[in-house]
């Protein structure tokens, strides 16, 4: 073994854009797979919207009407978004808060993992799980449900419900700097059920009182759920660009208070 | 300890074109003025991988780091030396660039801490309170080797860390030293040339923490660097070519195991005697006494004598004991003195 000179180098170890790109895919695949194993999340995440639709939609009231569309397909966009939601922020805000407040995410940081590939592994699960629970609402509502969609709805629902979960992830983020590993998920639940309430996706929109339809219009919630809605013809019909812009406000807020938490966490830890 | 790199004239200047720095030897006296200059770098004895210059380090009102000088050269294992509190893990965090200094600079392989290429080169291992639960041992350290440029295959990664056996179980139905043993594969995965490890081999044990102990000193055979943070002194002794005792943020005290040892009183005599405490304290050469259940304690540079004295006034003494002051009672005299403000130097 020679006594090898540890050459203070100059020179720059760079990454190739195949190596990072590797990085990013690989680092995906394990957060997903870490929440594919994670029992809480899956049955959770999955099993309420299919729940509640299989309840509400498919048991109780599959030949009533809301307003013009039947109740089964009604109720595909809400529960999807509500699944959307609880997909995202679970898969984010609980996580970052836990290897925040435990220290797995110093040892992240202390490695060469570039740090955006953490955020887009989160970004990735949150996609995929929304997109699990919104098929599998298709899936039923097509079985039992007599619903039928055209191609082109079927797609426009499928991506506006999955494009969906950016903006709920960027709200995860955000809680999740801003919370406690034992925290964040009762935080996420006081934040999201009473939202998804507010905002018409369990009693729809219209049989809500007044007072509550006006706390709605803040709610990126009510915004996503009126998109999901058009695409099948429903909701109360006011343009969609109106929502999108709300959407996007809302992504660009909690993205810029995830920014505060992250350059605070670099000050805030005790040796 | 001190490890002299020889280069010929002609292997330096070949290496001059890529931008290496080497040094060739020469003479102390030349060396002596030139740091003299240069403060912390480029010295002879191998050159200074990471440093902390100057560093003050504060949480609100409690000062983790007062202005502490510290470097780490290449090819040794150093330990950073303290109690719970003195700043080691601070210490350790700002070296890998996840705090940044109040006061002072952080130089890591030339260059700041934070710098992506420069944790290509460098494997951290911290105390931390969550992995996640659900990866099994061989993903976490699949992962991991991905980030480097070079890392070291997955089978060798097992063997080093000694978990051949559990590279498919989930890290949540690991013991508690099996996972920090798994913290420890994913600091070397990636070969890195300068290792950080705090606090090691808390939670191991005897057997796990020797064969850690092989691992590290592998490691160096084959030209790594190592700081170690401990509050284990016998690990520091077993392991490093040179000690930095810590404590309430400064650096009290710093060299080899040995001199360390030899900064306190050299010999320790213990022996059940009748001779008063007061008189025991006036024998020449005694620098301290203690009770010790029923038995009395003295330190002493000068045993020899002491222990004539002993026998010489008291004729019934019994259970006498002559040993060398570890590292131990060096330590305790070193933290002792630094909180009461003394400067052992």
């Amino acid at each position: 073994m020679s006594t090898a000179t540890i050459a203070l180098s100059n020179t720059r170890i760079q990454r190739t854009a195949a190596h990072t790109v590797s990085i990013y895919l690989k680092e995906a695949k394990y957060e997903f797979l870490k929440y594919l194993r994670l029992r809480m999340y899956t049955v959770s995440v999955l099993s309420f919207p299919v729940m509640f639709y299989v309840l509400f939609g498919l048991v109780l009231n599959p030949h009533n009407s809301i307003e013009g569309t039947r109740v089964p397909v009604y109720l595909i966009p809400s529960y999807g978004t509500f699944g959307v939601i609880a997909a995202s922020l679970f898969a984010t805000a609980a996580g970052l808060a836990a290897d925040r407040g435990l220290g797995w995410l110093q040892v992240k940081r202390a490695s060469p993992m570039p740090p955006f590939a953490y955020f887009t592994a989160k970004l990735f699960t949150s996609f995929v799980f929304s997109t699990v629970v919104v098929l599998s609402l298709f899936a039923l509502g097509f079985a039992f449900g007599g619903v039928r969609l055209s191609t082109v709805q079927f797609w426009q629902l499928l991506g506006t419900l999955v494009a969906g979960s950016v903006p709920f992830s960027a709200m995860g983020l955000a809680l999740g700097y801003f919370t406690g590993p034992n925290s964040a998920p009762p935080t996420i639940n006081l934040i999201y059920l009473p939202m998804s309430f507010c905002s018409g996706l369990w009693v729809p929109f219209m049989f809500l009182p007044k007072v509550v339809q006006k706390i709605a219009l803040v709610l990126p919630a009510y915004h996503l759920s009126q998109l999901a809605l058009g695409v099948v013809g429903s909701g109360t019909h006011e343009p969609a660009l109106g929502h999108w812009e709300v959407l996007a406000a809302f992504t660009m807020i909690c993205l810029g208070v995830a920014r505060i938490g992250f350059q605070r966490d670099q000050e805030k830890m005790y040796g | 300890m001190a490890l002299a790199r020889h280069l010929s004239i002609g292997e330096h200047a070949g290496n001059a074109g890529k931008g290496i720095k080497e040094m060739a030897t020469v003479p102390q006296e030349i060396m002596n003025s030139l740091t003299a200059q240069r403060p912390i770098r480029d010295r002879a004895a191998g050159q200074v991988v990471a440093s902390l210059e100057g560093v003050s380090k504060n949480y609100q009102e409690v000062k983790a780091l007062k202005d502490v000088n510290f470097a780490v050269r290449g090819g040794e294992v150093v330990a950073l030396l303290g109690p719970n509190g003195a700043g080691k893990t601070t210490a350790v965090k700002l070296l890998l660039g996840l705090l940044q200094p109040n006061a002072g600079s952080v130089r890591v392989l030339g260059g700041d801490p934070t710098n992506p290429e420069n944790r290509m080169r460098t494997g951290a291992m911290l105390q931390i309170g969550r992995v996640p639960e659900t990866l099994r041992v061989r993903e976490h350290i699949d992962l991991f080797s991905s980030y480097y440029q070079d890392p070291m295959p997955a089978a060798e990664v097992l063997a080093a860390a000694g978990l051949e056996k559990l590279g498919d179980r989930k890290f949540g139905d690991l013991s508690g030293g099996q996972r920090q043993r798994v913290l420890f594969a994913l600091a070397i995965c990636g070969n890195p040339d300068l290792l950080f490890l705090d606090e090691p081999t808390v939670g191991l044990d005897v057997e796990a923490r020797r064969m850690l102990w092989d691992q590290i000193r592998k490691l160096v055979g084959c030209g790594k660097t190592v700081l170690l943070t401990t509050h284990y002194l016998q690990e520091a002794d077993a392991l490093a070519d040179r000690v930095a005792v810590i404590n309430k943020g400064q650096i009290i005290a710093e060299g080899t195991p040995e001199d360390i040892k030899a900064k306190t009183a050299g010999k320790r005599i213990r022996c059940f005697t009748s001779i008063p405490l007061g008189a025991l304290r006036k024998i020449p050469g005694v620098t301290e006494v203690k009770e010790d259940r029923g038995a009395v304690e003295l330190h002493t540079g000068v045993a020899e004598s002491v222990v004539r004295e002993l026998l010489a006034r008291d004729a019934q003494l019994s259970g006498l004991e002559v040993a060398a002051a570890g590292l131990e009672e060096a330590f305790l005299a070193l933290t002792q003195e630094g909180a009461n403000g003394g400067n052992p130097d």
